[in-house]
């Protein structure tokens, strides 16, 4: 049970935020986030933030390939 | 077990098809309705196409449409997937006691406007009225007749080889309604529901070979597609990285939990057509404005008899099931 | 990552040789992943792919199911849940909360526990009892959300607790006689709060390898190349390949809020039975936020007896088409135990795959 999705925090207001991606927005709770910036990228799962993410997907996907590269050393 | 209705008799899947099976095909048995095709092809005079639909879409309103433009281009399509030109229609309204007159009259507006648009008359209909609380707001039924212009259509007719096209992105109009009910989730994301019956003109007088139309309404382009090849000797595969979906409603299924194969169009349709017509028919579909995003994305075959599969976009494969019930959305 | 980046994994992985391998991955969405991506279509034969109990709506027993019923049946009650848990069945075939929302019960869905509290401010004459279904990922959350209902002094809300724990269940399967799994690809976001130290136990205890694993079909393929490389060379470690959302000590906040709300609790799990500390329950002082206490509902009731062979079949002990029950009793339409009740579980898959040799 992990379905998540990264989503851009757009405006934040104590522990509610607006997540938003491909125009697409939704409430997120940021409680588990230590001092989440407009900007973050985050991982929400059933409407919380569970995990920050590196800045924009793109950086994720290198991460990802990097992370192949070393290992098929 | 005692049988009642639940929802998932409604969804246009596996538990509805048994319901017409065993409930209402034995009762009401004839030839034309046994074909179960979108309309019925029937005799009198010139051969005409009759087809039926009920209207019960949550919300009313919602961002490309309402449930009066759904009424009107629902039937009118059922009936060019017939290969016949849409004609008369009638209408009935079952409303609630206390829906506002106002809401009322916007709709019937947009079925007017509609019936314009696609050169179709709502020639005789009815109105109810039910006690607050055992409605929705309103219900709306529309039946349609139009004339066999193309003969011959049907999934009977497909052979391997074929081809399979969708006339433009897929998923728009199941989304658009899921996010319009989630007080949680904003996004501009319409329903695509337009009347198909010139781009459906267009296709078949553009070449022979064209096998079968449908429109992918509840269940989705998976449901559609099974309905095509269950139970015979044939099966379609389908390659995930041809099919247009929007990346507005790729983010929104991902954030609900659903899978736009499987979710409404109502404004899109598929057609299988044989190999030589392809160049044809798309060259035809993207001249017209509701078909300007087609594209082939897959092919008959006789590998995997009756069965729906998909080669994924990461390069394995996958069987696609009909629907079976409803679509719920997962956090699974 | 390109297709390119696919082929040279897949050959890494078939470089490393022929030997059969058994590996196992214990998270519904990663059951999903795999599935929705056709992976294990393109995996070389001696690589075996078992899917764990790792979808915590499949987990539920359907003892626990039957007292959910029973509460949805309450003229007062309104029900939130997740859409996952509608079709999961009670003891008798066919009744799920689908069919008892036919029936007049009032069950709405839910995206998040925060949805539900949300609906029981806008209720105030009814009891909205929220199913509180998830593994480390969700709980964070559900507890949070009890915490707000708490702060805005909602007292119509209450969470039925059916959270659990993945670690006990991971460590009974290891324990089971004759399980034979070599190497784990272990959940990513319940590892985002748990930490890499959620999953060292695996290489320090059982010296079995572990991977963290991300979420996309190049990152499960990854985990998959990672835990084969582990098992040829014989040097069973933890690895990480989701750092971008696990850390090493996972998720301090979400750690806190569970340590804060929650005591573990032996809890029963479909298909496995009766397992200590695996569940989430409560803390006495939320007690006002509890639907046991509310209801006088049973926290881990007795286990009925039941033909149900998902445990074998998770542990891949034997193939779905061999249980008794498989296609006769047990179909997706009217499941019995998690492997079925799952879309994409061992079970539903065989069914689906039925007829189709690569399938």
């Amino acid at each position: 049970m992990c379905l998540a999705v990264p989503l851009k925090l757009i405006a934040i207001n104590g522990t509610t935020a607006t997540g938003e991606a491909m125009g697409m927005t939704r409430q997120v709770r940021v409680d588990f986030i230590k001092n989440p910036q407009v900007g973050d990228y985050v991982m929400v799962h059933a409407g919380f933030a569970i995990e920050r993410l590196p800045e924009g997907q793109a950086l994720a996907d290198l991460e990802a390939w990097e992370e192949m590269e070393a290992a098929l050393e | 077990m005692d049988e009642i209705i639940s929802l998932d008799y409604g969804s246009g899947g596996k538990k509805t098809a048994r319901l017409i099976e065993k409930l209402i095909l034995p009762r009401l048995d004839n030839p034309a309705l046994r074909a179960l095709g979108d309309g019925a092809i029937l005799d009198g005079g010139e051969k005409l196409v009759f087809s039926t639909d009920s209207f019960v879409v949550n919300p009313l309103f919602f961002p490309g449409g309402d449930i009066g433009k759904l009424s009107v281009c629902g039937t009118v399509n059922d009936l060019s997937m017939c290969g016949a030109e849409p004609k008369y229609l009638s209408c009935s309204f079952i409303i609630e006691e206390g829906f506002p007159l106002s809401q009322l009259e916007r709709i019937v507006e947009s079925m007017a406007a509609q019936c314009q648009k696609a050169g179709v008359q709502i020639v005789t209909g009815d109105t109810k009225v039910v006690e607050k609380g055992r409605g929705d707001g309103v219900y709306i039924n529309t039946a349609g007749i139009g004339i066999l212009r193309h003969p011959g259509l049907g999934p009977e007719t497909i052979r391997p080889g074929d081809r399979v096209i969708v006339s433009g992105f897929v998923g728009d109009h199941g989304t658009a309604v899921m996010l319009a009910r989630n007080r949680m989730m904003q996004g501009e994301i319409a329903s695509d529901c337009a009347a198909l019956n010139g781009l459906t003109e267009a296709i078949l007088s553009a070449a022979p070979g064209v096998r079968v139309l449908r429109d992918p309404t509840r269940g989705g382009v998976a449901t559609t597609l099974n309905e095509f090849v269950e139970g015979t000797a044939l099966g379609i595969e389908l390659e995930e990285a041809e099919i247009p979906v929007r990346p507005q409603v790729q983010a929104a299924c991902d954030m609900l939990g659903l899978d736009p194969l499987y979710c409404a169009n109502e404004g899109k349709l598929l057609a299988v057509v044989a190999p030589e017509a392809e160049e044809a028919v798309l060259a035809a579909m993207h001249s017209h404005e509701l078909g300007a995003d087609a594209a082939v994305i897959g092919e008959v075959s006789s590998r995997y008899p009756g069965k729906l599969s998909l080669r994924t976009a990461f390069g394995g494969s996958r069987v696609l099931q009909k629907l079976s019930g409803a679509q719920l959305p997962r956090i699974c | 990552m390109s297709n390119a980046g696919t082929q040279k994994l897949l050959g890494a992985i078939r470089a490393l040789g022929e030997r059969p391998m058994t590996l196992m991955e214990v998270c519904g969405t990663h059951t999903m992943a795999i599935a929705r991506s056709g992976l294990k279509t393109l995996l070389p034969e001696n690589i075996r792919l078992l899917s764990g109990p790792g979808c915590p709506v499949c987990v539920t027993p359907a003892e626990v199911i039957d007292a959910v019923l029973e509460l949805a049946m309450e003229k007062n009650v309104i029900l939130a849940s997740y859409g996952d848990m509608l079709r999961v069945p009670g003891s008798t075939p066919g009744d799920s909360l689908l069919r008892r929302r036919a029936l007049g019960a009032r069950v709405e869905i839910v995206y998040s526990p925060v949805d539900a509290v949300a609906l029981a401010k806008e209720n105030p004459g009814r009891e909205v009892v929220f199913l509180g279904v998830g593994f480390e990922t969700t709980a964070p959350g559900t507890a949070a959300a009890v915490l707000t209902a708490q702060e805005e002094g909602v007292k119509n809300f209450s969470v039925l607790s059916m959270l659990k724990t993945v670690e006990p269940a991971l460590r009974t399967l290891i324990a089971m006689p004759g399980f034979r799994v070599e190497g784990f690809l272990c959940p990513g976001h319940v590892a985002s709060i748990t930490g890499e130290a959620g999953f060292c136990f695996l290489p320090e205890e059982y010296n079995l390898p572990g991977v963290i694993a991300g979420f996309g079909p190049e990152e499960i393929l990854l985990a998959v190349y990672l835990l084969a490389k582990q098992i040829t060379e014989g040097k069973p470690r933890l690895e990480n390949a989701y750092r971008r959302a696990v850390r090493p000590e996972g998720n301090t906040l979400a750690q806190a809020m569970l340590k804060r709300c929650f005591v573990p609790r032996r809890d029963l799990w479909r298909g496995l039975g009766e397992i200590e500390n695996s569940g989430l329950g409560l803390r006495e002082e939320l007690a006002d936020f509890d639907a046991e206490k509310k209801f006088g509902l049973s926290a881990a009731p007795k286990a009925r007896p039941t033909a149900c062979r998902c445990g074998d079949v998770i542990c891949g002990r034997i193939r779905p088409e061999d249980c008794p029950l498989f296609d006769r009793r047990c179909t997706p339409e009217d499941p019995v135990g998690p492997c079925m009740v799952s879309s994409e579980g061992a079970c539903a898959a065989a069914y689906k795959y039925r007829g189709i040799e690569n399938g």
